[in-house]
């Protein structure tokens, strides 16, 4: 028996070589912001909840409607009203409400109210396009842009899993469903055009452009004084076409500038962005940590082909009397010998 | 090592059987409607809670249950304790159900299974996807099982020259079927890690792959201990105390190893300080270390574990607290965000249910008509299969 110990032990002990001397290698380097990456920001103060940027998308995507059966039948009506009440499989970008208590004075956290629009965040170190297993998403090495293509998808969901905002949404009720998300309108932006959110809003709320741009504006809007009158880019940062509008006064934080790694989709508000529903996210994407665990055990498969030579070497030295004696006829006589 | 193994006959078309294949036509209507209609008309998974009990169960817990055949391969060829040969094949056997039915119903939990196969492209895979290493091992694991368990049907079949072929090479089948296990249970728990702040820092660690994968041989070895005495009971076969308790014996260890593993780094970290927080949460970890604990004082207790009753609920107890274990990281303490629930549906609960009754029924079907069972030397066996439980009772020596 102590022989045996000894033989499990040269198989362990080669095992934990090549952990920890495959261990030793360092934590994958965050992901970078390409510098021609696009994205938008959003503006909470200025958006006004006209819900434009919606019907725009839908229109630009070939979203269809979602119904809201109880309220068509209070209503006496059907396929009047797009009803989603939040991001679906039918809704590409949302505007959502927040109130509290008397709900008197936009962007106040108390007594007050603000807009939010949810949309695909666009991570700079996106959890989806880690977890992905057929590289179903992926993120465009220029634009930054996180697509989906669904011939290579499979519909395990585990984006859905990975997804710290809840972003990508799956159509349960189709016999051939596929993952539905935000893409930030790529085909218009080849065709030279912006996302159709940005074109259709008219107040500037959500403003396309260059990520470093964009955050350049956050930081700009950020130092201004509230009751101060300044001047607002809509639709893109380089349209040329601005409003003047009075400043109300923002939460001193761009989400989304260190959150999760960064994301490409900004967000300004005049209120906490937990209150809006905005997760608290660390500096670090998930993906980083997960990456670095599966790739340090795994590297280069050095430590499971060594497993594994040990494992087959000991296997083999204990199952010598099995190959060597013939079972099959053994088992034929054993018959004999019982009937 | 060169015990026979034989089909232990009987009739299979019992009542149970009829019962079990009622179970299996109830899934089978609903599997049906989740092909028609979408998974969305079955199930009451949502965009919140992309996966339930169908992964919860069928793949992530289902694997575990069935490393018996992983714990014990790890027992007889890496520890070389032969005294447990007779035992691999009959854990064998449940493994390879396991896993082929935690793979059949992958393809009715995947919305585009249809496309399943771009795992294997190497045009689509992702290196970086925790998912990718489960499906390609889980997959090979699949068939180095039935490969593992082929002499039987060989033997079954009287094909010789087949089965010399297959023992020359079954060496390196049992060294990768130890390997695969050992990656894959690991890595159904790390693919929690980026789910981040959505799972309960109770539940969630960067080491959470290492306590996946001791659960994962602790219940492989309590379903070897509690499959067999169900056998024994059910099937007329003689009770193996002496042989259990000894496998028996092993679980503690993995246990203790498991809490403190697991404790330990909750209190370096600093969630431990979660348990005092009002919530569901610290309960169920409480009730998961309650039934490990259960398990760890009578399986320490030598006199304990061998008696049957003691042994088998203890069995029991390593799974259930296992399964619970997998249940709450991936459910129970699975928090997307406001507005979200998850309570499985009729449907659902109905196809799980029908996986389990059809792995039973074709378990029934191995043991009863194929050599899959160490031949018992003095045992009686009877045509109906159903024995009087005091004859078998006596305690049998390590030796087969």
């Amino acid at each position: 028996m102590n022989i045996d110990r000894r033989d499990f032990l040269k198989v362990a002990l080669a095992g934990a070589t090549t952990a920890l001397t495959t261990g030793t290698a360092q934590a994958r380097p965050p992901k970078e912001l390409s510098p021609d990456a696009v994205g938008i920001l959003y503006d909470a103060t200025l958006c006004i909840g006209c819900k434009a940027c919606e019907v725009g998308c839908k229109d630009a995507n070939a979203m269809p409607m979602e119904a809201d059966p109880a309220l068509e039948q209070a209503e006496g009506v059907q396929g009047i009203w797009d009803a989603s009440s939040d991001l679906d499989s039918r809704t590409l970008n949302k505007i959502k409400a927040y109130a509290q208590g008397t709900a008197a004075v936009k962007d106040r956290d108390h007594d007050g109210y603000s807009f939010i629009k949810r949309a695909c965040m666009h991570c700079v170190d996106p959890d989806c396009v880690s977890a992905c297993p057929v590289s179903a998403l992926t993120k465009d090495p220029v634009t930054g842009i996180v697509g989906y293509n669904p011939d290579a998808c499979i519909g395990c969901r585990y984006c859905q899993l990975a997804c710290p905002f809840n972003i990508p949404k799956f159509e349960f009720d189709k016999p051939f469903p596929k993952i539905v998300k935000c893409e930030m309108c790529r085909h218009l932006q080849a065709e030279g055009g912006i996302p159709a959110c940005c074109a259709a809003c008219p107040t500037g709320a959500s403003l396309f452009g260059r990520v470093s741009d964009l955050l350049q504006e956050g930081h700009r809007r950020l130092s201004f004084k509230p009751g101060e009158r300044q001047e607002y880019p809509i639709h893109s940062l380089d349209s040329g076409d601005s409003r003047s509008a009075e400043v109300r006064g923002y939460y001193p934080r761009v989400y989304g500038e260190t959150e999760t790694g960064g994301t490409q989709y900004l967000l300004l508000a005049g209120v906490p962005f937990e209150d809006l529903g905005l997760p608290p996210l660390g500096p670090e994407s998930s993906a980083r940590l997960s990456e670095t665990i599966q790739h340090t055990i795994y590297q280069g498969l050095a430590a499971p082909a060594l497993l594994l030579g040990g494992l087959v070497y000991t296997v083999y030295r204990r199952t010598e009397d099995e190959r060597h004696d013939d079972p099959a006829s053994q088992a034929d006589e054993e018959d004999r010998r019982h009937d | 090592m060169t015990e026979v193994y034989r089909p232990l006959g009987g009739r299979l078309l019992t009542r149970q059987f009829y019962f079990l294949g009622v179970i299996v036509l109830i899934g089978a209507y609903f599997t049906l409607r989740r092909f028609i209609f979408g998974i969305g008309d079955v199930s009451n998974l949502s965009d919140g809670f992309p996966w339930g009990i169908w992964i919860t169960y069928d793949v992530v817990t289902g694997t575990a249950v069935a490393c018996g055949g992983y714990a014990m391969a790890l027992l007889v060829y890496i520890f070389n304790r032969g005294q447990f040969h007779p035992m691999i094949r009959v854990a064998l056997l449940a493994s390879a159900f396991g896993y082929t039915l935690a793979g059949a119903s992958i393809i009715v939990d995947v919305g585009r299974y249809w496309q399943l196969y771009n795992v294997f492209l190497p045009q689509y895979m992702n290196l970086n996807s925790v998912m990718l290493e489960v499906a390609l091992c889980v997959t090979l694991y699949t068939l180095v099982l039935w490969i593992e368990f082929s002499p039987a049907i060989l033997e079954a079949m009287k094909a010789n020259r087949a089965l010399r072929l297959v023992r020359h090479a079954l060496f390196f089948f049992i060294g990768l079927g130890i390997l695969l296990p050992t990656m894959h249970q690991s890595s159904l728990g790390s693919l929690l890690i980026i789910a981040g702040h959505k799972v309960h820092p109770l539940w969630q660690t960067p080491i959470i792959p290492l306590l996946f994968l001791i659960t994962a041989i602790a219940m492989g070895y309590g379903m070897v201990v509690f499959e067999s005495l169900y056998a024994a009971v059910n099937l007329g076969r003689r009770l193996e105390t002496d042989l259990l308790s000894r496998v028996g014996a092993i679980i503690p260890w993995l246990l203790i190893a498991y809490l403190v593993i697991r404790i330990g780094e909750l209190a370096l970290s600093g969630d431990l300080a979660h348990l005092w927080q009002p919530g569901l949460e610290p309960w169920l970890f409480a009730v998961e270390v309650a039934l490990f604990l259960y398990a760890i004082l009578i399986l320490l207790d030598a006199e304990k574990r061998r008696r049957p009753t003691q042994l088998f609920w203890s069995a029991l107890a390593v799974v259930l607290a296992g399964a619970l274990y997998r249940f709450d990281a991936f459910l129970v303490a699975y928090d997307p965000g406001p507005g979200w629930h998850y309570f499985p549906a009729v449907g659902e609960m109905m196809i799980t249910l029908a996986i389990i009754a059809f792995e039973i029924m074709a378990y029934l079907f191995f043991v009863k008509k194929t050599p899959i069972l160490a031949a018992e030397p003095h045992a009686k066996y009877t045509t109906t299969g159903q024995a009087p439980h005091s004859q078998h009772t006596t305690i049998r020596g390590a030796s087969a």
